[in-house]
């Protein structure tokens, strides 16, 4: 590796205009004539709309026009989709209701729109909003998963009855039926894996703009896929087609799932932009990012796990209640189904598993992908479900692990995946090394005199990331394909820039992308600039999410790497008189091996666009582009353990270790992995700890503001102490296996296995709050 | 944010003047409390009067007996006071606990006990050292200054100037964050006075408001240690539940955070 | 609406803006100083933090016209030139930031922590003066790190002054 190549610790490129007050985030964006939309929104979980009279509102300073549902539906504006067809058990396709993008008759979370004022401010669209007058008939509302597939529930649409979505299974029941037959033990657990709100820290906002003239909107948006966005408003939204619509992500301020999705406020913009004849801005507030952006997790499961008399596994049982609030987003089917219920061997050789998912709707937020997306609860399941079994068995909880562990790959589990790589041992030894593993009874005790009570967690994760193969996604439901794209551009002064269909909302592409054509080419970082973020500019792209953007971006950019090489090594050898496969790169010159001749990038790349001088029949240029689909999901995985002590007198938990071992395969940055992993393990924590969307009986939200939401804070989290172990991805040729969700996904159960251990009671909910623990210990 | 005026006092009697002529007015100190409640348009005030410029209402004097806090002194300023770190440590502590730095730069001991926010710091700290709440028209004993949620004996227009705080013989204050807002989920100040008597209030706590705690008082009038509490029962009625603590638990933490309050006081 | 007056990033400025406007909003609307962020609507996130009069305040709680007659310093306004201030070093040199949308106000707020604490800064005292400043992206492993590094930098800078 060089200084600035692939392994190395580069810091960012892109780091100055953030810490200089210069990063250009949708809501720093100003347009000529550019109004202001603010959204009436539905203070009820379930209610009908009897009527909207914005007569007033009209008439106020700066109002442009009010807009409502049934205007959006008149105009033929499509609803809003959900891309993934999961059947249910009996064959049928999963059952969904209507969502146009404001609601035009029922309204069934609070923070569903209902109308837009568009005016020449902010401030006057929100004056104005308060004079719209909007007539509910409310309805009976239900919030709890459970108490909503009850009979007699309030019902949500009339498509699915029982407020059912699907009823889903994966694995072999009978098999599993047959392993707890014979089970010498049987471990059961009813776990809950608590609702969260992704709260990136930029709200998100969007600015439309149509021109009239040409018949064409540019979108500036939040998105983690700009490409997707086009596509969807485009194909399914009836908002223009493709080459009429110009989708510009530029600075994002953070995703995590949040933002992959196409909302209806950015629909709305659209639309009114054409209505209203000028630019439409909305930035949403913080509550609006409560009460709209898609929620993550909610689920409520019954797990069995049957062991033989030697403590080796032999069948799991799963049945799970998948909280969807009132509408299916746009990936939400398959993160309870093929991102959680495949995951479910975990790091563990499992003979028999059956799952079977129930989908609900509620009168709740919509739930979608959020950091981690079905493998975060899988995990969760697992873990605690070994840590529970350790106890049951009374044997050490790493030591029933390392029993139970895959040691053999390629590794197919009863559940879908085959997993290709890893080394489980390896990660656990490390965290177990790297805390002090056989120290800790002495340091319990010590805690003990001092009225501490100590205790230590682990837990052994694995994902699925770099989604994805697109036959195989595409076989199982998913309505795109999951491949990125990529284009090298070699400039005729030799300077490059790689346009790309990933997306960086923090994750530093335009570091880390650089890095490999850095390290290929031998150049410096600084002669390689990433684009990306702006159809117009990148010629497709799927988006950012899944820890897929090195595994698939980066290597669709090698790819056409490869091709740059390629043609250039060609001109190099005409123009040095040798043969191509003489040619090597190095230090940003083209060599003949063995000779003193040599050719220095930039005369080469001068080459292809004079054309003066190239190989009889080469088109000019020096410019590639690639399409790269992998050919399996990539296997994170890797070891977390967690000590600290509660306060016995509030309950309170303070962390005194957290170590992380992960198994990334190989490293781009290890700077930026490492940051990936910190933030991970922060939103991990967070689950286990502090942050918990609540809603009363009759959903309403009790957690819509910062006030009540409780945001993992510095002073909530220790500093983290990371190590890596690695095998290579033997499906990608960088051996990368993607790094962004391992922290979320490992680390909430090795803190709750850790609090139950020191209070010595194991039933214990997430989050873990100071009030819980103490009722835990009072028995 | 509904429209409103803003107006810049300079001095007390021009603040009062001001206000006896807008609509719906309000005083403006650190804003650490009305402007949050004005950006939700949960208050629409015609004038906001903005006092923290007023050079008579900032400063902190210390006698033998008193520490005097004037009421647009920064929560910051009060933290960072040597005279009040030395006569009364736990009110500078108190006020160093108070939201976070950016928030005590701005926020005031007036604004805070004006708006007498259930989970508010000060409330604990004026009602346990029996301070008195001097205003532009009176002086207000403690005891009678705070009258359930959000509201104070404070009449329309009346402006709190002061707060006098007798110097106790020891005094701690002991605080259990809301894990979100980070305001008291309860805190604890308690005070053995100089003339032997034992003041402990409770704040984040009560349904109503900041409460004193007869059944903590009882037992460290007897004996002031922590481990006197060991056996006294604080009841759960009366006190606040919610998703962050169940009442049950809120009890608890008043005997917990009394305790340290304890410790904390020596 | 009312005319403010104020020193911002050294430059005296003026504005004419409805009463009811926030700093913020003076800052990212009127002066075009959009490196000062919105993220909540309850003064908790911290992403709008400046220096006013030199200490660190959350720009969405106060209003303009309180502001007037101060001086104000943004994100924007404490390099100088080229030359990045200790603090915006230190958080690129230990990437203590991801998306980038929070940094402005973590700067702000940990350039005031160093300045009132000097060099007594220890992780825990960083931590715990870094609570009205929230991160999504971080973890806060290295915002900590990057503001005990930029104390250090601070204290040479100092003494070479």
């Amino acid at each position: 590796m060089g200084i600035e190549g692939i392994g190395a610790s580069v810091v960012r490129k892109e780091d100055k205009r953030f810490i200089t007050g210069k990063g250009r985030y949708v809501d720093d964006i100003k347009l000529v004539g550019m109004t202001h939309a603010h959204f009436i929104r539905s203070p009820h979980p379930h209610a009908k709309i009897k009527g909207i009279d914005a007569s007033a509102a009209l008439k106020m300073p700066g109002v442009l026009a009010v807009l409502n549902g049934k205007e959006l539906v008149d105009d033929k504006i499509g609803n809003l989709i959900c891309g993934w067809m999961i059947h249910s058990k009996d064959g049928s396709p999963m059952k969904m209701g209507a969502w146009p993008a404001m609601a035009p008759e029922v309204v069934r979370f609070v923070g569903q729109a209902v109308a837009v004022v568009i005016a020449e401010s902010k401030n006057q669209a929100r004056d104005a909003a308060e004079a719209v007058v909007v007539d509910y008939e409310e309805l009976p509302a239900v919030a709890d998963v459970k108490a909503a597939i009850a009979p007699g529930a309030p019902q949500l649409h009339p498509e699915a009855p029982g407020n059912q979505v699907y009823d889903w299974v994966i694995g072999d029941e009978a098999a599993v039926n047959d392993a707890f037959s014979k089970a010498a033990n049987v471990v059961t657990m009813e776990l809950s894996n608590n609702r969260l709100v992704p709260n990136a820290m930029e709200p998100r906002a969007a600015i439309a703009d149509y021109d009239a003239a040409e018949e064409h909107f540019t979108l500036y948006t939040t998105s983690q896929n700009p490409h997707v966005a086009r596509l969807v408003l485009s194909a399914f939204y009836n908002i223009a087609p493709e080459h009429k619509l110009r989708v510009i992500a530029p600075d994002v301020g953070g995703g995590f799932g949040s933002k992959i999705y196409i909302y209806p406020e950015e629909m709305v913009a659209l639309w009114a932009s054409k209505k209203v004849g000028r630019p439409v801005k909305w930035t949403g507030d913080r509550t609006e990012s409560f009460l709209t952006d898609a929620h993550g997790r909610d689920h409520v499961t019954k797990a069995e796990m049957a062991f033989d008399k030697d403590h080796k596994i032999t069948g799991l049982r799963v049945k799970t209640y998948a909280n969807f609030g009132g509408y299916m987003s746009l990936f939400s089917s398959s993160v309870p189904t093929y991102l959680y219920a495949t995951l479910l061997s975990g790091q563990y050789t499992i003979p028999a598993i059956h799952a079977e998912v129930i989908g609900v709707y509620t009168n709740t937020t919509p739930v979608d992908a959020y950091r981690g997306a079905g493998r975060p609860e899988a995990s969760y399941l697992l873990e605690r479900m070994m840590e529970t079994a350790a106890r049951q068995l009374k044997v050490d909880p790493a030591e029933l692990r390392k029993k139970n562990f895959i040691t053999q790959f390629p590794h197919q589990t009863p559940v879908i995946m085959a997993y290709d790589a890893g080394d489980f041992n390896a990660s656990l030894d490390a965290a177990m090394k790297a805390i002090d593993y056989a120290g800790f009874p002495s340091r319990k005790a010590k805690a003990k005199s001092e009225g501490k009570l100590r205790g230590i967690g682990v837990s052994c994760y694995i994902e699925a990331c770099g989604i994805a193969p697109s036959k195989a996604v595409g076989s199982l439901g998913a309505g795109v394909g999951l491949w990125e794209s990529a284009e090298v551009r070699v400039n005729p002064v030799g300077t490059i820039e790689v346009l790309t269909g990933s997306h960086s909302h923090g994750q530093g592409h335009e570091t880390a992308f650089a890095q490999l054509v850095a390290d290929r080419l031998g150049i410096s970082i600084n002669q390689v600039q990433i684009v990306h973020g702006d159809t117009d500019k990148v010629q497709f792209g799927m988006g950012t999410y899944g820890s897929r953007s090195a595994a698939v971006g980066l290597t669709a950019i090698l790819k056409a790497m490869e091709k740059v090489e390629a043609k250039a090594k060609k001109i190099a050898a005409h123009q040095l008189e040798a043969s191509e496969a003489d040619i090597v790169i190095e230090g940003g010159e083209f060599k003949v091996t063995g000779t003193d001749k040599k050719i220095a990038l930039p005369m080469v790349a001068l080459a292809a666009y004079t054309a003066h001088n190239l190989p009889d029949g080469m088109e000019p240029g020096l410019k590639e582009s690639a399409f790269y689909d992998p050919s399996n999901f990539t296997f994170p995985a890797g070891s977390y353990i967690c000590e600290l002590e509660v306060d016995p007198g509030t309950g309170k938990t303070t962390f005194v270790n957290f170590v992380a071992a992960d198994d990334f395969g190989r490293l781009i940055n290890p700077m930026i992995v490492e940051g990936q992993v910190h933030g991970g393990l922060a939103q991990g924590i967070g689950q286990a700890l502090l942050e918990h969307a609540v809603y009363d009986g009759n959903g309403q939200p009790v957690t819509a503001s910062f006030m009540d939401y409780a945001m993992p804070r510095a002073d909530d989290l220790p500093s983290f102490k990371l190590s890596h172990t690695t095998t290579l991805c033997p499906g990608n040729p960088l051996g990368v296996k993607g790094c962004g969700e391992a922290g979320a996904i490992g680390s909430s159960a090795a803190v709750i296995n850790a609090i139950t251990d020191a209070i010595g009671n194991n039933a214990l909910e997430m989050p873990a709050t100071p009030d819980r623990v103490w009722r835990a210990m009072q028995g | 944010m509904y429209q409103t005026t803003y107006h810049r006092a300079s001095s007390v009697d021009e603040a009062a003047s001001l206000f006896a002529k807008g609509s719906e007015p309000k005083y403006l100190a650190g804003g650490h409390t009305l402007l949050p409640v004005m950006k939700q348009r949960l208050a629409s005030p015609s004038d906001v009067i903005d006092i923290a410029r007023i050079k008579d209402l900032i400063g902190i004097e210390v006698t033998g007996d008193a520490v005097t806090i004037r009421a647009a002194t920064t929560h910051n300023d009060v933290a960072n006071s040597a005279a009040v770190q030395k006569a009364i440590p736990a009110l500078a502590h108190l006020a160093s606990t108070i939201g976070d730095p950016a928030v005590r730069h701005r926020g005031t001991i007036g604004g805070s006990l004006a708006n007498n926010d259930p989970a508010a710091d000060y409330p604990a700290a004026v009602l346990a050292l029996g301070a008195t709440i001097k205003t532009n028209k009176r002086t207000i004993a403690a005891d009678d200054f705070f009258k359930g949620l959000f509201t104070t004996a404070l009449d329309d227009g009346e402006m709190i100037t002061a707060v006098s705080f007798p110097i106790p013989a020891k005094g701690g204050y002991s605080k259990f964050p809301h894990p979100a807002s980070r305001f008291a989920l309860t805190g604890v100040f308690a005070v053995k006075t100089k003339a032997g008597d034992v003041r402990v209030a409770a704040t984040g706590a009560f349904q109503g408001g900041v409460a004193r705690v007869g059944a903590i008082e009882a037992a460290l009038k007897t004996n002031w240690a922590a481990s006197a509490l060991d056996s006294v029962t604080v009841s759960a009625d009366g006190l606040m539940s919610d998703i962050h603590a169940a009442a049950d638990y809120r009890a608890n933490l008043i005997k917990v955070m009394a305790q340290r309050a304890v410790q904390a006081a020596g | 609406m009312s005319q403010v007056q104020l020193t911002v990033n050294g430059k005296a400025v003026s504005a004419d803006v409805e009463d009811r406007t926030l700093l913020v909003h003076l800052l990212r609307d009127h002066l075009n100083l959009t490196g000062t962020h919105v993220g909540c609507d309850t003064s908790q996130c911290g992403a709008c933090t400046v220096h006013i009069d030199g200490r660190a305040v959350k720009s969405c709680t106060v209003l303009a016209g309180q502001a007037d007659g101060a001086s104000v310093t943004t994100i924007e306004g404490i390099a100088r030139g080229d030359e990045l201030h200790p603090m915006q070093a230190a958080f690129r040199d230990n990437h203590g930031l991801q998306c980038g949308f929070c940094t402005p106000g973590m700067i702000m707020s940990a350039i005031d922590i160093v300045s009132r604490h000097g060099g007594q800064l220890d992780e825990a005292t960083v931590r715990h003066e870094l609570e009205g400043n929230i991160c999504r992206c971080t973890g806060y492993h290295n915002i900590v790190k990057a503001v005990l590094d930029a104390a250090g930098r601070m204290k040479v800078a100092q003494a070479a002054e």
